[in-house]
């Protein structure tokens, strides 16, 4: 339904005084999202997730320039394209209520999405109850303004705004940061519902485990590239192929809890060749001539040249 | 001992109470794992220990004394958002010069290179601006850290590497750390190997006998 | 998947150097504003003298804004009218900013009872129609040039002072600014490193769109006629003396002067929002 491959963000931006500089963040991305399916998309802060929603919805800044190809639904995905679905055919979860209007009652603000996508308002008032209804929101929910919402029904509204349109792809950006076990768990069943529904959940977090709970693939990001795109089942049987999810996985707490030395590089110096070889532990010289392409080894994704140990 | 007794807090006198009568202490060099159901009013108390708040009743006591008004606070408080916790004007090195400048090695151990001195707040990665957070605190006067959902908006890497660097610290300079989170393995990892007090929804008396 | 094709063409399209371009249209609207300002030195006071043989005469490339009743040459008027305006309206203008900036950072800063008392100052400038404010405080005092400038400047810093008042407190409840004092800095030191950087990019906005402000006050003011005294070319008489003129056909002697007008007081704003969007990082890198 959604396929993204080599997908390149440049922003022009100012140096000192008026000299002006090329930035590419984002280079190389690829990523598919199928209908009915969950994909998570993981990646340190900086390693491109957010852009790439940013991409998909058409709110770049001016300043960026886009290569490769994005297609949604076997169209390709224009900037144009991408505002006249957006809000219908592709919809966001926000990351919190902070992107809500403070000012109106959460029960017009959900049933105005039902408007926007065509309903009338009689009708959009109906789904919007019944929506509510759906997910245990009391009655006297509509009536509350975005400030009174607990954690727990907040994310339960926002859930709200997007089950309200058509889209085919639901776009949730990071829903998960310090929330409770149990809100999280139900964020994410709210999510693995709508995939049954037959739409397409692109889940953008940094929490791997809230990933594997709901995820049927997981794609990892890396300085702006894919990295590896693997089945959800492949972390816990050690089926990984990229150094780089492997350490991920190597640092959570309930693992090893030890990090890989080293940073991300900036899109200032990108190094050539593999994007990852400064702290990799697996690096040969031949990662130093050319940036890996991707790559299909034991049925996932990757971008090493070593992947088959 | 950090100690906080029989705390109470609310913003306004005809507002609810956000904290009713919490007593919780942190002895040095332990570290404390606070994890508790939303409405604890777990950030509040983390700030009424670091002096940002002072509670409506009840006291913070450092070793006896009530926490120091001026100079370096020896109990820091490090923020979920690193974004909201510094100046955006500034440069980096001069965020990080602004308390007790930190140690090099602690810098390296961070991961905070030479280049990233002359950027601004928004030119850096959430990690990258969490870590130089982290290094402004990690200086001889700071005896105790509260470290509220410091790592929850981070990947597993750079959190195993600032809890890596963080508890080093702590443990070469019996630094007493509070760390609030939801995160359960993460608490049942870092509160290992020190005295443990994971405080898991547990109810205020309880706390008392700490 | 190795095929690159670019996605959009219009967001590839060339731009020109946009802060070169804002620098640039800065620099033009603050040289018009100061030809505009010196310009009665330039073209002295030749064109002021009546020439009864040139009475009513329409634009021509000898008076571009055409003559009076008189003879005056109506560009010599209205610049000496417009520089005087202007002088009058930075005055007043940076007495205005001054009052804002020292109330507002003192609400505040200081808070309680000061921020109470300046809160109502402000919501009671508020609530009075401006323009019949500035007669009164104007006519109060005893018109004239002096009159204008004490009117409009205590009426105009209300504005300023709630920005500036906003700022100060939003700066003041921020982490940064808290984890600072608990890093052991004094009030002071946090007021000198934390807060003047953060406020002076408001306050010199605010001063610049202040002045088409008090500009056009000023000029309102001498059309009603407790302004400046009538023999003083002022813009605001020179429209009011146009007004016995523009029934008879005489359409210049008051198109020409207001276009003037405009044309300075969109110059002010247009350089308060260029300045604005080059101060602020969010859209500085547009």
């Amino acid at each position: 339904m959604l396929s993204i491959s080599n997908l390149g963000i440049t922003f022009t931006q100012y140096d000192q005084g008026l000299r002006r500089k090329q930035l590419t963040v984002i280079t190389d991305l690829d990523l598919t999202i199928q209908a009915g399916e969950v994909v998570a998309v993981m990646g340190a802060s900086g390693s491109g997730k957010s852009l790439l929603a940013h991409a998909l919805l058409g709110i770049l800044p001016d300043n960026a320039q886009l290569s490769g190809t994005m297609e949604f639904q076997g169209e390709p995905l224009t900037p144009k394209r991408c505002e006249a679905l957006r809000g219908k055919a592709i919809a966001l979860i926000p990351q919190s209520v902070g992107y809500l209007d403070p000012l109106m009652t959460v029960g017009r603000q959900v049933q105005r999405v039902g408007q926007l996508n065509g309903l009338s308002s009689g009708a959009a008032r109906t789904l919007a109850n019944r929506t509510f209804a759906r997910y245990d929101l009391p009655p006297t929910t509509r009536q509350r303004y975005p400030f009174q919402l607990s954690g727990g029904m907040a994310r339960r509204v926002l859930v709200s705004t997007a089950v309200l349109t058509q889209a085919q792809l639901v776009i949730a950006d990071e829903p998960t940061p310090g929330l409770h076990p149990d809100v999280v768990t139900e964020t994410l069943n709210h999510l693995r519902e709508l995939a049954r529904e037959g739409r397409g959940v692109m889940l953008i977090t940094h929490d791997i485990e809230a990933a594997l709970q709901v995820a049927d693939r997981v794609a990892v990001f890396y300085a702006g590239t894919t990295v590896e795109i693997a089945a959800a089942e492949d972390f816990a049987r050690g089926n990984l192929r990229h150094p780089y999810t492997q350490a991920l996985w190597r640092s959570l707490p309930q693992n090893d809890f030890v990090p890989v030395p080293g940073n991300q590089p900036s899109p200032e110096n990108l190094p050539v060749g593999c994007l990852y070889r400064d702290r990799c532990a697996w690096v040969t010289s031949e990662c130093e001539q050319a940036r890996p392409e991707l790559r299909f080894v034991r049925q996932g994704w990757v971008r090493c040249i070593h992947a088959e140990r | 001992m950090l100690k906080g007794e029989g705390l109470w807090f609310r913003y306004g006198a005809r507002l609810p109470w956000v904290v009713r009568d919490r007593t919780l202490s942190v002895l040095p060099g332990e570290v404390v794992g606070l994890m508790a159901p939303s409405g604890y009013g777990k950030t509040t108390l983390g700030k009424l220990l670091a002096g940002y708040l002072m509670p409506t009743r009840g006291r913070v006591t450092l070793n006896k004394q009530l926490l120091p008004s001026r100079g370096y606070c020896p109990v820091q408080l490090v923020f979920q958002n690193p974004e909201l916790s510094v100046n955006p004007r500034w440069r980096i090195a001069r965020i990080l010069r602004e308390g007790h400048p930190p140690q090099r090695h602690y810098l390296d151990a961070l991961g905070i290179y030479p280049g990233l001195m002359t950027r601004y707040p928004h030119e850096l990665s959430g990690g990258e601006l969490q870590r130089v957070a982290i290094a402004r605190v990690l200086n001889r006067n700071t005896r105790y850290l509260i470290a509220d959902e410091m790592t929850a908006m981070l990947d597993a890497n750079t959190q195993a590497l600032i809890w890596k660097v963080v508890l080093e610290f702590a443990c070469q300079h019996h630094v007493g750390v509070m760390a609030i989170s939801h995160d359960r393995p993460l608490l049942t990892r870092i509160c290992q190997g020190h005295t443990i007090k994971l405080l898991i929804d547990s109810i205020p008396a309880s706390l008392a006998k700490a | 998947m190795t095929v690159t094709s670019p996605i959009s063409k219009p967001m590839q399209r060339f731009r020109s150097n946009r802060r070169q371009r804002i620098l640039w249209g800065i620099a033009w609207c603050a040289l018009l504003l100061v030809a505009m300002i010196l310009s009665p030195w330039v073209i002295g006071d030749d064109g002021l003298s009546p020439v009864l043989v040139q009475r009513n005469q329409p634009p021509s490339l000898v008076h571009a804004f055409g003559t009076d009743w008189l003879g005056r040459d109506m560009l010599s008027r209205s610049l000496h009218g417009m520089s005087l305006s202007l002088r009058i309206g930075l005055l007043a203008a940076g007495i205005s900013a001054l009052i804002g900036t020292g109330l507002g950072l003192a609400a505040g800063t200081l808070g309680g009872w000061v921020d109470a008392v300046v809160t109502w100052i402000i919501d009671v400038f508020f609530s009075l129609p401006h323009l019949v404010l500035l007669i009164l405080i104007a006519f109060a005092v005893g018109g004239g040039t002096t009159g204008v400038i004490i009117a409009v400047a205590v009426t105009h810093w209300t504005s300023l002072a709630r920005v500036i008042r906003a700022e100060v407190l939003q700066v003041n409840s921020s982490d940064y600014v808290r984890l600072s004092y608990r890093f052991g800095r004094s009030p002071i030191w946090i007021a000198r490193h934390h807060m003047v950087p953060h406020v002076i990019p408001q306050l010199l906005v605010g001063l610049i769109l202040l002045f088409p402000h008090a500009i056009l006050h000023e000029a309102a003011l001498s059309f009603i006629g407790i302004g400046l005294s009538p023999h003083i070319p002022a813009i605001g008489i020179i429209l009011a003396e146009s007004m016995r003129h523009l029934s008879t056909g005489y359409w210049w002697l008051g198109v020409m002067p207001g276009l003037l007008l405009l044309l300075s007081v969109k110059a002010f704003d247009w350089l308060g929002e260029n300045v604005r969007s080059l101060l602020d990082p969010k859209t500085s890198q547009g």
